[in-house]
């Protein structure tokens, strides 16, 4: 059985403006010790997705339908009494901003000692020891001395390192980890990066990663999901999804990456912009921007389709040159205007 | 007054930019965000200069337009020094900035045809009103902006349509040489990609010459023509783009170009990354000697005695190391 599965997940925002459907019917899994990458631009609804898991929505924020199984155990409608004992315990999360995530008016070690007191029976000279122990793990020297000194006296790197201590701290099954680098400059990432891989083949806990740089994902994932309007365009095995890649999005996003190659070429942008997820279209979101858009992908989503055992995408392209090269029979495609087919 | 065409559009000597920062009651200590820096810039050339944050790139960008009046060093244009009050906001008609974040450069109480228009009122450039509306229809024009979208406020633009109109603003007075700060980082990777694409086809229609800053290393690399690297207010290397990735000298350029997060699974994996130990000290307590020598796996005493000097290591290749010989 999978560590987490989540099925045909629906989250909206209420908004006096209408409803947003910021995850629109999303479903994967995600197996013990792997490493999994949401990517996708702003808006793509990749960090309500997280935060959906977590139960840790803005009040607007709800999740209409769909399910999350962690172990077996159904969270959505578990109630908070349930989410309080998964959240710190057994999923835990880091932020983008390490500089906003901690309190400025308690110490350090107060504020790791408080996630520790309040997810575990331990005593407070116990927790003291498991903070220091945990600050030793993310490589940050004179623990001890640390412990005193406010988060203003620490450096952005070394803040996301504390964030860091703090999730892994109540040892849990799940770190989801939000835009963990990307207010971090380069060797820094590179730092809390290999930090993060490192614990995570020590400690045997599964990340989902949630970023929006492709070099990123390369590094740190075994499995990958793209994401684009509150749905998954494509998901896959790192390499199937960079070598191969089976939806239009995801080609365009890979050509617009500048790399040694394009030195001196124009890049190859994807047109126009993101849709308004106050006003999606029937069909494919991504169809607007689409270069090879058909008739169909404007009236009709297509619906998720393996690729092959570690592939799967939806999108039409992948049923016209299934029919054209004779795997799809035209007759097996059924579609209903505005629905699945 | 181009009788050469190799001379240098842009040239900047020893430049220095202290800042004084209290530190108590009636005491103040130099922070040296710029500690010398000299580099000149070609006709139509792109050079990009990266760095971490807190390494002084965007003081250089700023302190080369007079935005601070420089500690110290020269700024020379076209041959000649920006010197005295009228050179300075002569030069500021050929050399603009375009600022890194689209949400806070523009201001929210103008249309887009004000604050387009604006550089030109200040400067006196049109001499009446059609004139000036339709230079401004063509700044649009040129960024790719509709004219319906004069008369509209910036809050009603994507974050990519924002960094349009600031460019046509960079643009308005018609200069020759831009200071791009950032100018995409703020954007998704798909509008990303279409504003760079801005850039090299407005620097081969207009002639333009760019310092582009940026700490996206990839981006700097496919937009640069030599690239420039900064460490705590020195420029410890300066290249071809493509030499400095390749075969950078600068154990500091060498993490940098190896922290490169490259968007391939299997070149990611075999990557050794030189990761280095520490953060970036503060400026106002910077390392005796060379800068960089606190993170530095190859530093020996040596190194914290002096500065070490900026000179040509082959063709072209300038770097700052006292082992240069000997590390690489």
């Amino acid at each position: 059985m999978a560590l987490l599965e989540v099925q045909d997940l629906h989250t909206s925002f209420f908004t006096d403006a209408g409803e947003v459907r910021a995850v629109n019917g999303i479903s994967f899994q995600l197996d013990r010790g792997k490493v999994l990458g949401i990517v996708g631009e702003s808006g793509s609804g990749k960090s309500v997705t997280a935060y959906s898991i977590m139960q840790i929505l803005a009040s607007t924020g709800k999740i209409v339908s769909g399910s999350i199984k962690l172990d077996g155990q159904e969270l959505v409608g578990a109630g908070e009494k349930v989410m309080k004992t998964v959240r710190g315990n057994r999923v835990s999360i880091i932020f983008q901003d390490p500089m906003t995530s901690l309190n400025p008016t308690y110490t350090v070690g107060h504020q790791l000692m408080e996630a520790i007191t309040l997810h575990t029976n331990r005593n407070r000279r116990e927790a003291r020891e498991r903070a220091v122990e945990m600050l030793r793990l993310v490589n940050i020297n004179e623990p001890e001395k640390r412990m005193k000194q406010y988060p203003y006296e620490f450096s952005g790197g070394m803040r996301q390192r504390i964030m860091i201590a703090m999730a892994l701290a109540c040892e849990p099954d799940i770190l989801i980890a939000d835009e963990p680098t990307t207010a971090l400059d380069v060797t820094i990432q590179a730092q809390i990066l290999e930090l993060m891989k490192s614990l995570q083949q020590e400690l045997g806990m599964a990340i989902i990663m949630i970023t929006h740089d492709l070099g990123v994902v390369a590094q740190m994932c075994d499995e990958v999901i793209v994401m684009y309007a509150g749905s998954i365009c494509e998901q896959g095995t790192a390499d199937e999804i960079f070598y191969s890649p089976k939806h239009e999005y995801t080609k365009g996003l890979m050509r617009s990456i500048p790399s040694a190659d394009t030195a001196g070429k124009k890049l190859q942008p994807i047109t126009g912009t993101p849709i308004d997820l106050l006003n999606m279209p029937d069909g494919c979101p991504f169809a607007p921007r689409c270069e090879g858009a058909m008739k169909i992908c404007t009236v009709s989503r297509c619906p998720r389709m393996e690729i092959n055992a570690d592939h799967a995408s939806a999108c039409w392209m992948n049923v016209k040159s299934g029919i054209e090269n004779g795997t799809i029979k035209i007759e097996d495609v059924t579609i209903q205007e505005g629905g699945e087919a | 007054m181009a009788e050469n065409m190799d001379r240098p559009l842009i040239e900047v000597k020893d430049l220095k930019q202290y800042f004084n920062i209290n530190t108590g009651v009636f005491k103040t200590r130099p922070l040296k965000a710029v500690d010398g820096v000299s580099f000149d810039i070609k006709k139509g050339e792109t050079l990009g200069l990266v760095g971490e944050s807190g390494c002084g790139k965007t003081t250089v960008g700023r302190s080369i337009l007079h935005l601070y009046e420089p500690t110290s060093g020269e700024v020379w244009y076209n041959g000649t020094k920006v010197e005295g009050k009228a050179a300075i906001k002569n030069f500021r008609t050929k050399a603009t900035m375009v600022f890194q974040d689209p949400y806070s450069s523009l201001n929210p109480r103008m249309t887009v045809a004000d604050i387009i228009g604006e550089p030109l009122d200040v400067h006196r450039m049109c001499s009446n009103k059609k004139e000036r509306e339709e230079r401004i229809l063509e700044l649009m024009d040129h960024v790719g902006l509709n004219s319906e979208h004069a008369s509209r406020y910036a809050h009603e633009f994507s974050g990519g349509q924002r960094q349009r109109i600031g460019i046509a603003r960079a643009l308005a007075v018609n200069p020759d040489f831009i200071v791009c700060d950032e100018p995409v980082s703020a954007l998704d990777v798909s509008i990303q990609a279409q504003v760079i694409n801005m850039f090299d086809e407005l620097q081969d229609k207009l002639g333009l010459t760019y310092l582009f800053i940026a700490h996206d290393l990839l981006v700097v690399r496919h937009i640069s023509d030599r690239i420039a690297v900064m460490y705590l207010g020195h420029i410890v290397e300066l290249a071809d783009a493509a030499e400095i990735y390749e075969r950078p000298l600068h154990p500091y350029s060498k993490s940098l170009m190896s922290a490169v997060p490259v968007p391939d699974p299997k070149i990611a994996r075999a990557n050794k990354r030189i990761v280095l130990t520490g953060d970036i000290p503060s400026p106002l307590n910077a390392p005796s000697g060379c800068a960089f020598r606190t993170r530095c796996p190859y530093a020996t005493d040596a190194c914290a005695q002096a500065v070490p000097e900026f000179k040509e290591a082959s063709t072209g290749h300038f770097v700052a190391c006292h082992r240069v010989g000997e590390i690489n």
